[in-house]
Formats: structure tokens, sequence, C-alpha cells
């Protein structure tokens, strides 16, 4: 026990001592050449129109989960406001697109990351107008994306609910930063660099979107099981 | 295990995680990342030119962290209210 803490502490340090300079937020505004900035924000036009269908058909055919479509903008809406510190020294942010996606699925889900990142693009200067393509394909798209898979496959093999959500939430926040190391690797080379500062400051991280994802799912899985079971989420 | 027995277990966990880092960092600066980030592109790519500026800056660190608490405040605004109107909602029912 004390040989593994020790051990543990170690570790940390090492971490922390570790040159790091941390990038683990959206791309910054003008930070991609033009022809990437229009190239992810042409890939990012179909996803978001199939998730305008895909809300409007969810709310014509049982108008109740409009209160939970809301709240899942808003979870996503707080968690992303939440610049939390990480052992690398450094902070980031969680995405909270997860539980969108677990009730509604992928395409609605891009829809409202893009909401949150057209308010923090402008009025905050944090990611960008340029750069709303490559953050929604990476926020909105292939978080959400992965958060769902996740979802469905743990569903299928019928793992204890909770855990299922975890796993979906803490996975697809992961694999948002992992694709925007890439978007940045693929212009400017170096992708292991911002790989390399990215797993870590964003593993932390991603735990905790995991479990304040549990947190509020818990709450819905109690007060709104009919809602649920529409959305074949239960 | 009564549901908000668990969810102060999680929520404990989630402050753990986010205090861990400022006990065992002691040093670290913590920075907002979004300039250092545009750091290792400078590195990687020198003669790099933003295509872009942004169009709204808030005017300090104090505006930007007002609009921070103001996107929070929104949000977390929206999420207890439907979650009180569910409460409310099932309680109503179980009465009647």
């Amino acid at each position: 026990m004390k040989k593994t803490q020790i051990r543990l502490y170690l570790l940390m340090a090492l971490i922390c001592l570790l040159p790091t300079r941390a990038y683990a937020m959206h791309i910054g505004e003008g930070m991609l050449p033009a022809k990437w900035s229009i190239s992810w924000g042409i890939i990012c036009i179909p996803f978001i129109a199939a998730g305008f269908c895909s809300i409007k058909k969810r709310v014509t055919a049982a108008p109740k989960v409009k209160i939970l479509l809301a709240m899942c903008g808003a979870f996503a809406f707080v968690l992303s406001a939440l610049k939390i510190p990480s052992v690398t020294g450094s902070c980031s942010h969680p995405t909270g697109v997860g539980l969108g996606a677990i009730l509604f699925g992928p395409t609605a889900t891009s829809v409202l990351g893009l909401i949150v990142l057209l308010f923090q693009a402008i009025l905050l200067a944090h990611g960008g107008i340029t750069t709303l393509g490559a953050n929604t394909f990476s926020m909105a798209i292939v978080g959400p994306i992965v958060s769902w898979a996740v979802f469905k496959l743990f569903q299928k093999v019928k793992a204890p609910i909770g855990l299922g959500v975890f796993f979906a939430a803490a996975l697809g926040d992961l694999c948002t930063y992992v694709v925007t190391s890439v978007q940045l690797g693929i212009v400017y080379g170096g992708f292991g660099k911002f790989m390399a500062v990215f797993a870590l400051t964003q593993i932390p991280l991603a735990i905790a979107e995991g479990l304040l994802t549990v947190v509020i799912f818990n709450i819905l899985e109690k007060y709104s099981k009919t809602e649920l079971q529409e959305l074949e989420v239960l | 295990m009564k549901l908000w027995v668990k969810n102060t277990i999680l929520i404990v966990m989630v402050i753990l995680l986010a205090a861990i880092p400022l006990w065992v960092c002691r040093d670290a600066e913590f920075g907002g990342a979004d300039g250092e980030a545009e750091n290792i592109i400078y590195e990687l790519k020198p003669d790099y030119e933003p295509i872009f500026e942004p169009i709204l800056e808030p005017a300090s660190g104090e505006i930007e962290s007002l609009l921070f608490a103001l996107q929070a405040a929104i949000g977390s605004g929206v999420v207890f209210y439907g979650i009180g109107y569910m409460v409310g909602r099932k309680n109503g029912v179980e009465k009647v």
C-alpha cells in the first residue's frame, strides 16, 4: 500500500516536472489556414442538417422531451464554462456533450454543441468563427458519436447503466481532444506533441465529465423515467 | 443506496479530481491554454499569421470571467429548472 502510494506520488511529480505547454481547448480564431477552416465547415453541414431534422422528429413525436433537450444543451453550457486544473499544471474544460448524445443521439447533439461553440466564439473570443467548423467537428460531431456508440455498446452487453453513461461521456470527451490534436497535427505536423500534452491534461477531466454525467443521469432516471423510455435510453 | 448519497459521493470525487492537481503541482501556472496553444503552432511554423482576428474580445480578465460565470449560471439555471419541474411533476402525480 505504502509503496504504491510513493510510486504514485513520484509519477505525479514526474508529470508535473515535464515541460508541458498545454493546449487543451478549442482551436483559436484564425489559427487554421483558410482552406482547412472552410473544409471543416463544409464537412459539418450535413451533420448539423441531420441534427435539425432529428430534433424536429423527436419533438413532434414526443413534445414532452423538449425539457430534456433544453437540459442537455444547458448541461453542455455549464460544463464547457468550467475550466478545471489538471495534473499537467494547466487547465482545460469538459465538453458536456455526452449527456445529449446518450439521450438524443449524435446528430441532435451536434446542434447543441454548435450553439455552445458559437456563444464562446462570438462573446468570449474562445475558439473562433473561422475555426468553428473544426471545433464543431471535434466537439459536436466526433465526441457525441463516440459517446453514443459507447453507450449503445454497453447497453448491448447489458452492463449497468451508470457504467455505460460514465464511459460514454468520458471517452467522448477524450476523443474530442484527440481529434483536435489530429486537426492541428495535419496542418502543422507535430501530432505527437499536441497529443502528448492533450491526453495527459484531458484524462482527469474526462473522468470528471463522466462522473458529472452520471450524477445528472441518476436524477433523470429517477424523475423522468417515462421520457427516457420514450427516447429508448432505458 | 439513496440517490442523494450516490450523487454526493460522485460529486466529492469530482472535487478531489480538480483539487489534487492544485496540491500536487503547486508551482504550476494553471494558465488558460488558448495562448499557449498558439505558441506550439508558432514554434512549429514560425511564419504563420492568423487569417482572422476575434471580432469581440473581452476587455479584461474580469470581463471574461464575468461571461464565463454567466454561461455557467444560465446553463445551471436551465438544468435546475428542469430538475425542479420533474420533481414537482412526479410528486404531484403520486399525490393524485
